[in-house]
């Protein structure tokens, strides 16, 4: 098993590091709900369909990403305080080639 | 005034469910939701998301699993208020609860279960300033009647199955027809996107992509919207109407002022017995609730709804003792008169 560390800001814009495991088919918006860097109910409404953007993040490393399916950018067409390096956390799996990785969550909608 | 033994607020699987639990019961249920269809998100996010953990379904489309449960309910004649979002309760002396909706319909039991998911769902606005002042002034987030829109020239914002499909619609009705969407593709059914093409086309519909409505203008009413282009100047577009479809966002909204006890956007209930609230006789069941080691699963819920029938059974009817039965056993009566039962074994003899 191997962790990765991920640096989030959160909402506040207070910093977070924590580890996030890469053998539990976690994603982003999983890791943020798990730590509780945002309030239950204002993230990962859809529960991780790409169908709300309440875990839209901005990514500030220069990370590789998966690439972002049709399903993220219809609904990043359509989401609120979008900027070029936003994401849907939930559309991001922990994988070791993100180890290091640092976002900022955007304003809950 | 609505009466039944138990008012269910939320029609999605678990408020479903506990219509089926309960009537096993003799109890009656009614149920409020502010969507138009009962099925909550299942119905209204994800019907043709495939789910694989409910119990003895392998695979399961969301939109069948809720058609399922109408199925297995309808028995016990639910009644529905759909499309009104319940707003106030109030105790009565003899300790039923009423229950308002934002139409004013009003709804009388003695036993109220909350099963309102992440809350009703509400149209997401765009971040526009001012865009409260307008609304009902030329603003609107759903078209509820159409005819309002007859020669008038009306802009849709959006670029999902919503926005399309009104965009067709009303370029029979509406004078002009502009569609504004942040992206060049559309995100609906081929169907709609290629009318829309057509439309388009003919001059019938004009579409503005990629672009976003930045402001709104006009005294009393609106006149006129700022529509930005990427690296453009912005446009100025005189418009009787906008109408930015964005979809819908769950709100816990008004049953947070109920005086309920809520921790992380959630009602907290007893789970040692029947998932009841601070407040005796109001229950919270399904994705609504917290408790600890809570897990928001359409199983959890049908689990907590059983239990709390037994609960509710027992503040409706003080005095009568409720027996738990099979419905192997027993069957399942109907309201409507009908019968379930397990087809009874033959007994001849072989010569």
């Amino acid at each position: 098993m191997l962790d990765i560390t991920l640096h989030i800001t959160d909402r506040d814009g207070m910093t977070h590091e924590v580890q996030a495991p890469t053998d539990m088919v976690m994603n982003v918006m999983e890791v943020v709900k798990g730590f509780e860097l945002a309030p239950e109910g204002t993230i990962g409404i859809c529960g991780g369909m790409a169908m709300c953007a309440s875990c839209q993040c901005y990514i500030e490393s220069d990370h590789i990403l998966p690439q972002q399916s049709d399903d993220e950018l219809a609904m990043l067409s359509e989401a609120f305080f979008v900027k070029s390096n936003s994401r849907l956390g939930c559309q991001i799996q922990i994988t070791e080639e993100l180890d290091g990785l640092r976002l900022t969550l955007a304003p809950e909608e | 005034m609505i009466q039944s033994d138990i008012l269910i607020i939320g029609a999605g699987p678990t408020g479903l469910f506990t219509v089926f639990e309960a009537g096993l019961l003799k109890l009656r249920c009614h149920l409020i939701d502010a969507l138009v269809q009962p099925g909550g998100q299942c119905a209204e996010i994800y019907p043709k998301k495939p789910i694989y953990d409910i119990p003895g379904f392998p695979e399961i489309l969301a939109g069948d699993l809720v058609n399922n449960l109408m199925e297995q309910c309808k028995q016990f004649e639910p009644g529905f208020t759909l499309g009104e979002r319940a707003e106030t309760i109030e105790k009565q002396q003899d300790g039923s609860f009423v229950v308002t909706t934002d139409k004013g319909t009003k709804h009388q039991a003695k036993v109220v279960a909350i099963a309102g998911g992440l809350g009703s769902f509400e149209p997401r606005k765009p971040l526009i300033d001012n865009i409260e002042f307008y609304e009902n002034k030329g603003v609107a987030f759903a078209i509820k009647d159409p005819e309002m829109y007859r020669n008038k020239s009306v802009v849709l914002a959006g670029g999902g199955d919503s926005a399309l499909d009104w965009a067709v619609y009303l370029s029979n009705v509406a004078s002009k027809v502009t569609l504004i969407h942040r992206r060049n593709e559309f995100r609906g059914a081929l169907d709609s996107v290629e009318k829309v093409q057509n439309l388009k086309q003919q001059g019938l519909i004009d579409l503005i992509t990629p672009a976003e409505v930045t402001g709104l203008e006009g005294s009393s009413h609106l006149e006129a919207i700022t529509i930005q282009k990427e690296d453009e100047t912005p446009i100025r577009l005189q418009t009787d109407a906008l109408i930015p479809l964005f979809g819908l966002t769950p709100k816990l909204g008004p049953i947070a002022n109920w005086g309920l006890d809520i921790e992380k956007n959630a009602i907290k209930v007893d789970n040692t017995l029947d998932y009841q609230t601070n407040i005796p006789g109001v229950f919270a069941i399904g994705d609504v609730n917290t408790y600890p080691g809570k897990l928001k699963l359409i199983l959890c819920g049908f689990h907590e709804a059983t239990l709390m029938c037994q609960s509710a059974y027992k503040i409706i009817h003080p005095n009568r003792k409720s027996i738990f039965k099979y419905t192997t056993v027993s069957g399942v009566d109907g309201f409507d008169g009908t019968r379930k039962e397990a087809p009874k074994s033959i007994i001849k003899s072989i010569d």
